[in-house]
């Protein structure tokens, strides 16, 4: 192909190497390829963390904890990580960089400089954020950081400064990347790609980063005024000076919220792709899709109270919150049933990614219905702060998210380094994961209703059974864990080397007419998209311009 | 109706899972046992009016969840099986079809509202009674409750954990205090709650109570214990190194056993009632 032949012959003359390929990177394959590196650190260190935490839980009385301080740092730390160093940075950063400049026929995006700043502010958030968890005394205030505890008074040294400033410096960072994709999606698509014919994936990722854009300076400013009470002797959260600590919880909820939706949104746009490529078949009510995703964004900025709902706030509030909360089942109900419907009347394909997606439509709806449940005010005083919150936004986030990472990349790995994984040990490794979380969270459900309260090291006698279910489904996960690590490192040394497109006609995205390792200039010259009928190919079947 | 609901939901959720939560209903009917039993399944037993509706209402969206789960993963099942490459060689090219996309909308729209109705009576009936006899006030300190009586001549006590190594036999771990909180059955009581230092929350789930106890604010809530017993609690906000560590105690009793209570605890805790009130006015009668 002429077009493959441009792009090496190109390659040659404008491909940087060592350090100003990486730590100078404007190129958005290889920016994305630093985020997943750095998401899968953080991944193995707030992985780690969880672990602690779980042999800790196995049995009850203290096991290994010697300074209680340091488990409530390892449960604020995994948190913390999670949430900002691995779903976000795998998901937006890394699969967003990738795929999304390569969906919509971009060249790379729209501001190469500031998508190196992104990511490089990204890290520096990383090793800020580890100092605020070993840096005397370490931040042991739960990832919602709630004053009073977070103030001077009850955590003195600087560790809450450190993890003030990572949040600041990896916010900054995300604000920045928001900035690009929104400016890359609405001003680079190639000639034909409308709107209404970017990939699902593009869509998650656009509104994602409104969710970023809105929710995140909120963030920034509830930490500013936390960092100013801490050092300079403002009262915004001080009683004794006329502030209030709820005032905190309002705007950390206002953020904090959205943030859950900027986790799972670019993992359902994962999800439709790869639902659509294995069942063979354009996703089913595509419209329906896009703008589910956009009610969901859109909700997700007036329900932050239902995390408020024992703090005080009055009852026609609690009221409210409640009705608005229960309306976000309409969207993902939509999401859901239309990847049933996608998946209906396909060929399906049980790849490691599909199993991965179906696996993680099973968390989402097992996650959902106890959302559902946590939603009324009225029972919520029964499952606040305990186990069964704790299972609902494992299943419902932060496992579904996994899955979706996992997903993708198995999905795009051989796009990315031109080497393919493993089938049968990735098919493996699916099934030690899935029977591991599920063994890990389900029994968590029941020592909430029990009545076992979260962020503890230790418990009463009664909640040893199900603990240590699962403590032993913990370990299967690690296990699973670790499968998948080995798997990245032997399809980087010894995997088979990827076709163009491995998965046949299901694959219908632009990524997909490039060849494997994607070139590391993508086009030569711009692509245009001939869609057929929007109605039958959303997706369009896109081919690069000859 | 509510109730058949509840029991059917208790049904299904006893069959689904052969609970071994329902075993202890049968003796909790008469002493009151506010406290988990090992491999517990579902809710402690309810002894507020609070906590049954709470039950109630808990069985009946355990229905509706049941029915969710087990239809959209029958029909994930259905899909699997039937429209697997093998199945079915040549897939199909439908991407829409409108009537189905106004189903999957409407039905959960209604869904939620049958679901909405109960739901927002029961946040109304558990957030105030309308006459209390009597009032509790509750503070949480790092890391132990204090407890006073306002109507009772507003004594007031500490309520430490008691250490494992003290522990009486019967008497759980991380659950046992020093002084427990007495109440009177059958009384509707108001319980306001705050904090000296940070966050914490006043949790019962057998009584259906759960409130934070934020610094600079009174928290209002209530109960009323349908019968005598003992009812285990924890802190349910993070509150620093100790958090898992104070547990909350209420020893409900009759209404004749608390009035001879409250004159031995009024003799008992009256020397240090309340320490700090004492200080600031022997401080301002010196100054004068």
């Amino acid at each position: 192909m002429a077009y493959a032949a441009t792009a090496a012959h190109d390659e040659h003359e404008h491909h940087p190497t060592g350090i100003k390929r990486w730590l100078f990177s404007t190129n958005h394959k290889d920016i994305g390829t630093m985020y997943i590196v750095l998401s899968m650190i953080a991944a193995l260190i707030g992985g780690l963390m969880s672990w602690y935490i779980r042999l800790e839980l196995a049995q009850p009385g203290l096991q290994f904890v010697e300074d209680l301080q340091f488990y409530n740092v390892m449960v604020t730390a995994h948190g913390f990580l999670m949430v900002f160093f691995v779903v976000m940075p795998a998901m937006i950063g890394g699969f967003g960089n990738w795929f999304v400049p390569l969906m919509i026929g971009a060249p790379d995006m729209a501001f190469p400089r500031m998508n190196n700043i992104s990511f490089w502010l990204t890290a520096a958030g990383l090793v800020l954020l580890i100092c605020a968890g070993f840096v005397s005394g370490g931040m042991g205030t739960g990832w919602t950081t709630y004053p009073p505890l977070s103030s001077a008074a009850f955590h003195p040294t600087p560790a809450v400064d450190f993890g003030i400033l990572a949040l600041h410096v990896a916010g900054a960072g995300s604000i920045l990347g928001a900035i690009n994709f929104i400016v890359t999606i609405f001003n680079m698509r190639a000639p034909g790609m409308t709107l209404h014919r970017m990939p699902l994936f593009v869509w998650s990722i656009l509104v994602t980063a409104f969710l970023l854009l809105l929710a995140l300076p909120v963030l920034a400013g509830a930490l500013t005024m936390l960092l100013t009470d801490r050092n300079f002797g403002t009262h915004f959260y001080e009683v004794a000076g006329g502030g209030d600590p709820v005032l905190w919880q309002h705007l950390f909820w206002f953020f904090g919220h959205p943030e859950v939706y900027i986790i799972i949104l670019p993992a359902f746009g994962i999800v439709s792709q790869l639902v659509s490529t294995f069942s063979k078949k354009p996703i089913f009510g595509y419209l329906g899709m896009a703008y589910a995703m956009i009610a969901i964004g859109f909700v997700g900025f007036i329900v932050w109270a239902h995390h408020m709902y024992t703090s005080g706030i009055g009852v026609n509030a609690r009221a409210y919150f409640t009705v608005a909360t229960l309306i976000i089942a309409v969207p993902t109900g939509i999401k859901i049933f239309s990847w049933l419907a996608t998946m209906w009347g396909g060929s399906i394909e049980f790849k490691a990614p599909m199993l991965y997606a179906i696996g993680f439509i099973w968390l989402f709806v097992l996650g959902g219905v106890t959302g559902v449940a946590l939603a009324n005010a009225g029972i919520d005083s029964s499952f606040h702060d305990t186990y069964y919150v704790v299972a609902h936004f494992h299943y419902v986030m932060a496992i579904a998210a996994i899955f979706a990472m996992f997903g993708g990349y198995y999905y795009w790995i051989g796009k990315m380094s031109g080497r393919q994984y493993s089938e049968p040990l990735a098919k493996v490794q699916f099934w030690v994961f899935f029977v591991g979380v599920n063994v890990l969270f389900f029994p968590q459900h029941f020592l909430g209703l029990a009545g076992m309260p979260r962020r503890i090291p230790d418990y009463p006698d009664v909640y040893a059974g199900w603990n240590m279910v699962s403590s032993i489904g913990a370990l299967i996960t690690m296990i699973g864990t670790l499968m998948f690590f080995y798997i990245v490192l032997s399809t980087l040394r010894s995997g088979s080397s990827a076709a163009a497109n491995p998965w046949g006609e299901g694959a219908t995205t632009l990524e997909w007419s490039v060849p494997s390792p994607a070139p590391f200039h993508t086009h030569e010259e711009m692509p245009v998209i001939n869609a057929g009928s929007v109605h039958h190919a959303p997706h369009g079947q896109m081919k690069p311009a000859e | 109706m509510a109730s058949t609901i509840g029991r059917l939901g208790f049904f299904v959720w006893g069959v689904l899972l052969a609970s071994v939560a329902g075993g202890h209903h049968a003796w909790a009917q008469n002493q009151g046992h506010g406290q988990a039993v090992p491999w517990q399944l579902n809710f402690q037993p309810a002894f507020s009016p609070v906590m049954e509706r709470v039950n109630d209402f808990h069985n009946f969206l355990l229905i509706v969840q049941l029915l969710i789960v087990l239809v959209v993963l029958g029909i994930l099942g259905y899909v699997i099986f039937r429209f697997n490459a093998k199945a079915n060689p040549v897939p199909s090219k439908t991407s829409h079809n409108t009537m189905l996309e106004v189903v999957w909308t409407a039905v959960p729209i209604i869904i939620l509202v049958i679901i909405a109705i109960p739901s927002l009576k029961l946040l109304y009936f558990a957030d105030h009674a309308p006459d209390y006899e009597m009032t509790l006030k509750v503070t949480g300190k790092q890391w132990y409750w204090t407890y006073a009586y306002p109507d009772h001549g507003d004594f007031e006590f500490d309520s430490l954990p008691v250490e494992a190594s003290e522990l009486k036999p019967g008497q759980p771990r991380l659950l046992t205090v020093d002084n427990r909180v007495v109440l009177p059955v059958d009384t509707t009581i108001q319980v306001l709650v705050s904090s000296d230092d940070v966050i914490h929350d006043w949790a019962v789930p057998s009584l259906g109570l759960k409130k934070d106890a934020t610094p600079g604010r009174t928290n209002e809530t209530w109960v009323r214990i349908t019968a005598e017993g003992t009812y285990y609690g924890m802190c349910s906000e993070l509150c620093g190194v100790n958090h898992y560590y104070m547990p909350i105690q209420i020893e409900a009793v009759s209404k004749e056993r608390f009035g001879e209570w409250v004159k031995e605890a009024q003799a008992e805790f009256a020397g240090t009632t309340p320490p700090q009130e004492h200080q600031v006015a022997k401080a301002i009668a010196s100054a004068r």
